[in-house]
């Protein structure tokens, strides 16, 4: 029935590979991580376009001429990218293998990420007491959303910057923790990141409107 | 397995396991750290500056600072991600396209539908004008 011409070989062709290999541990780990991540962009991407769409409905309260603060932004806009360089400085310390320099550094990036939220947490609360709060338009109710989504990850990214300095001191450098660093360090960039997008469509486009 | 058989030589510390395929820690050097900070702060103050001071119209100030965040957005990733096309075998790469397609069609279609809303919803008949 069949005529397909296989080579004259004893050996059975094979596409697949059937037999396990070992791996090592958290090999895939890091790719896992990016897939997370890229997930974790669709969501911002569903806030962007949320904003986009509802960012022009003031229902007659304050517009972003109103309420943003450039200088303000523009210091929270630093404060992000300082902490970024700081990350990045405790992972040229892991490559080394210096402990304290990682633990240093890690200290200092999250200063940075405690000034980002302090004055992220002033601005909202500034916004709440100018009567703006999130239930005033559509426009504050994504603005609100998109921003505070954004400060959340922030917040979960310096509770998890905590614990590997705890796992960090108390372990060391060991694979396992040179790998939470490193997927820490992706988290923490694409923070950067996505606040490029807020900066931009959300602050200075809005002082556009 | 896909790891690029020549990125482990460059371990020279670190334990990244005792045999042929170690993981792959991602990692750059001072120098990119230090490229990709000084590009991001000039990137981020040239936009500030256009709104904050208004050298150009509206419409060209938008173009202007949206072309800026798009090229911010790849200094971060080669300089701070370090993204490689080849890393993990082509996959991370894959994903991050994948993931700017939907974006992309996602956004431009939202606010296709959006802002077109009058044009293409169905023509209503006014109550009053009937007979």
């Amino acid at each position: 029935m069949s005529t397909t011409t296989l080579p004259a070989t004893d050996e059975p062709v094979r596409f697949f590979d059937f037999d396990e290999h070992p791996h090592p541990e958290g090999y895939s780990t890091m790719l896992g991580f990016w897939i997370y991540l890229m997930s974790d962009c669709l969501i911002f991407a569903i806030l962007f376009a949320c904003y986009a769409v509802l960012g022009g409905n003031f229902a007659g309260g304050p517009g972003p001429k109103d309420l943003f603060d450039l200088p303000l932004v523009a210091l929270n806009t630093a404060m992000l990218l300082f902490s970024s360089i700081t990350y990045g400085f405790a992972m040229l310390g892991m490559a080394k293998g210096n402990k304290t320099q990682v633990l240093v550094w890690l200290a200092i990036t999250l200063v940075f990420g405690g000034c980002f939220l302090g004055i992220e947490l002033y601005e909202f609360s500034e916004l709440i007491h100018e009567g703006a709060g999130p239930w005033r338009s559509a426009f504050l109710s994504s603005f609100f959303t998109l921003v505070g989504t954004h400060g959340l990850h922030v917040t979960f990214g310096s509770i998890w910057l905590i614990t590997l300095m705890v796992q960090v001191s108390r372990f060391g450098l060991t694979a396992a923790n040179q790998r939470r660093l490193a997927c820490l360090s992706l988290f923490w960039h694409f923070l950067d990141v996505i606040w490029i997008g807020v900066f931009t469509f959300v602050y200075l486009m809005g002082m556009l409107r | 397995m896909s790891h690029d058989p020549h990125a482990h030589d460059a371990h020279a510390h670190g334990d990244h396991g005792d045999h042929g395929h170690g993981v792959e820690i991602p990692h750059g050097s001072m120098r990119d750290y230090v490229i990709g900070f000084v590009l991001s702060v000039i990137l981020t103050a040239i936009p500030f500056y256009l709104v904050m001071e208004r050298p150009f119209s509206n419409g060209v100030t938008a173009a202007a600072i949206m072309a800026f965040a798009m090229v911010q957005i790849v200094v971060h990733m080669v300089y701070f991600l370090h993204l490689k096309p080849k890393a993990e075998g082509g996959w991370t790469m894959t994903a991050l396209l994948f993931t700017i397609i939907v974006v992309v069609i996602m956004l431009s279609g939202s606010l296709w539908v959006m802002y077109h809303l009058n044009a293409n919803m169905m023509p209503m008949v006014d109550p009053s004008q009937l007979p």
